[in-house]
């Protein structure tokens, strides 16, 4: 299967993202209608049979999350959608939110009747300004027209902190804290922004749910791999020949995302690695490339999802200071509360920087190994957890390449 | 509007401290003390968590710096497109290092980590607009539109 097929960005370049009424004639709208004519048991019980699965990373079943939360004892609950996109390679939300925003509105508002939400909040990147401004007049248009019901919706900035794509970093974030993450259990549906049940979805999650709607719950389901259906929005960099996006079914390979799609590596040179999911994603080399982008597929093969970010490296790219660089970047991401991750991403940017300089010793490869195990286990959040990956993954597939810096 | 005044007027909004440093930054550049004292009385918690926030996110500077921030963003796809290049034609044409403002006061000069436009590395961004596919040859007429 290796053509684009557009789901949540089926009005990308159709209509006029500041005219709601675009969006309307488009068919806008009549989903929340449907989705408010049904239960709200029944409504979770569709989203739960489409088996949309969160498109920011985790891969969470979203009706399933949203059962928890709809199950919740409580006369106050919030709606929050994660528009941080910190993840370095990725502005799948941007174009959604820059040319659609009233598919997130709306997906958004089908969420808050089915758990019985009245205050919904979109953490928007502070990196991204004109989008706000977008969603501001967005939501300016949508409540002139009564879309929303009773349904409320602000947009609150970040402020430059990639943890705060964590979704306990960005309910403290929305609640005016350092952006640090919190233990969990107990988790957001249950006990999140000012300790009300709260749905956390990403953009790409949300946007998804008119067309489930729309069409029912199976049609979406039949789409792609069965353990993770739909479509997913990947943004291609680095050295491809489309450095553009595409919205692919999640059975494409990541062969075809990378030669049909992308039209491969410019100027006749060679692949050598390509990293999926964002900045903590695995590096991964040619003998893998017929996998299929779904998240089981992925995490099956050792490597990520994620974001859907396609980070492509040729054959003349160093790739141990590609590497370095993203030791430093999380490094300097680190929110610091927990001791493995504040400790454990210096340590690694250092190691990192003395291999790369020439420095560094081969008893320094086994020690990064060990320190990334550690960090998987203990850190408190998905960053540190992640961190390590790109180091380990490359150490592993490319070791020549460390050997050569070292030796 | 005072930065008093601007501080007020996010009062009733809950965990709206962040947007009011944002508001109060757009003047005046950074963030001074007796801004960061007066957010901590207006939303009602101690001084050190007021700071604490300030010094936690990177848009935020607790020290002064010039007028228009200039961002070059050094993530991995940028790094690898040559912003590097770009960070020393920005150098060469300020006369400053990274991390520094120029005499004048008229720029801050900074990294950034990625701002989410890949498709046009390199990327860099002056007070939060974006500027795509920069090098070395498109820096000066830039910085022309600032001074």
């Amino acid at each position: 299967m290796a053509e684009e097929m557009r789901i949540v960005l089926r009005n990308y370049g159709k209509i006029d993202p500041l005219k709601i009424e675009d969006y309307i004639a488009q068919g806008g709208y009549k989903a929340l209608e449907k989705a408010r004519s049904m239960s709200q048991q029944d409504l979770i019980a569709e989203v739960k049979i489409s088996n949309l699965r969160g498109r920011g990373g985790a891969g969470f079943n979203c009706g399933q999350k949203w059962s928890f939360a709809y199950g919740a004892k409580s006369d106050v609950k919030y709606v929050v959608c994660n528009a941080d996109e910190g993840e370095p390679g990725t502005y799948k939300d941007r174009l959604i939110m820059e040319n659609d925003p009233q598919a997130l509105l709306e997906g958004m508002s089908i969420c808050a009747y089915a758990i019985g939400a009245k205050q919904g909040y979109i953490y928007c990147r502070g990196e991204y300004p004109q989008v706000i401004d977008i969603l501001d007049k967005a939501i300016e248009q949508a409540t002139a027209k009564g879309v929303l019901g009773d349904f409320n919706i602000e947009v609150r900035s970040g402020a430059g902190a990639y943890v705060c794509g964590e979704e306990t970093a960005l309910i403290e974030s929305i609640e005016g804290s350092r952006g640090e993450p919190r233990f969990k259990p107990p988790y957001p549906p249950s006990q999140g922004l000012w300790g009300k049940p709260t749905i956390v979805n990403n953009v790409e999650t949300f946007a998804n749910l008119p067309a489930i709607l729309e069409n029912g719950a199976d049609w979406y389901a039949s789409i792609g791999v069965a353990s993770y259906p739909g479509t997913k929005v990947f943004t291609l960099t680095g050295d491809i020949n489309n450095r553009t996006f595409f919205e692919v079914p999640t059975n494409t390979t990541i062969r075809e995302l990378i030669y049909k799609f992308g039209g491969g590596i410019p100027a006749g040179k060679k692949f050598k690695a390509v990293q999926i999911g964002g900045t903590s994603g695995a590096f991964i080399p040619e003998s893998q490339l017929d996998t299929p982008v779904a998240f089981d597929n992925m995490s099956a093969i050792g490597a990520t999802l994620g974001s859907g970010a396609v980070f492509v490296l040729d054959e003349t790219r160093d790739i141990v200071d590609v590497a370095a660089r993203i030791a430093g970047f999380f490094e300097h991401e680190s929110c610091g509360k927990c001791a493995p991750c504040r400790e454990g991403t210096a340590r690694i940017a250092e190691i990192m920087e003395n291999i790369n300089d020439g420095f560094g010793d081969l008893s320094d490869l086994a020690l990064l190994k060990k320190l990334g195990r550690v960090m998987s286990v203990s850190c408190l959040c998905g960053l540190g957890q992640a961190a390590p990956a790109p180091v380990i993954t490359t150490i592993e597939h490319f070791l020549a390449d460390y050997q050569a810096k070292i030796l | 509007m005072d930065y008093k005044e601007i501080i007020a007027s996010y009062a009733d909004k809950p965990g709206g401290i962040i947007e009011a440093f944002h508001a109060v930054q757009s003047q005046l550049s950074y963030l001074p003390r007796e801004v960061i004292a007066e957010a901590a009385q207006v939303f009602k918690i101690p001084v050190s968590e007021a700071y604490g926030v300030a010094s936690f996110y990177s848009m935020f500077s607790i020290e002064a710096r010039g007028k228009n921030i200039i961002r070059i963003c050094e993530s991995a796809p940028c790094h690898v497109a040559g912003a590097a290049e770009v960070v020393q034609a920005l150098e060469r044409e300020l006369g400053i290092f990274m991390g520094e403002s120029t005499a004048d006061g008229l720029f801050a000069l900074e990294f950034t980590e990625c701002v989410g436009q890949c498709q046009s590395t390199p990327v860099i961004t002056v007070n939060g607009e974006p500027y795509l596919d920069v090098n070395a040859a498109t820096i000066p007429q830039i910085l022309a539109k600032y001074r």
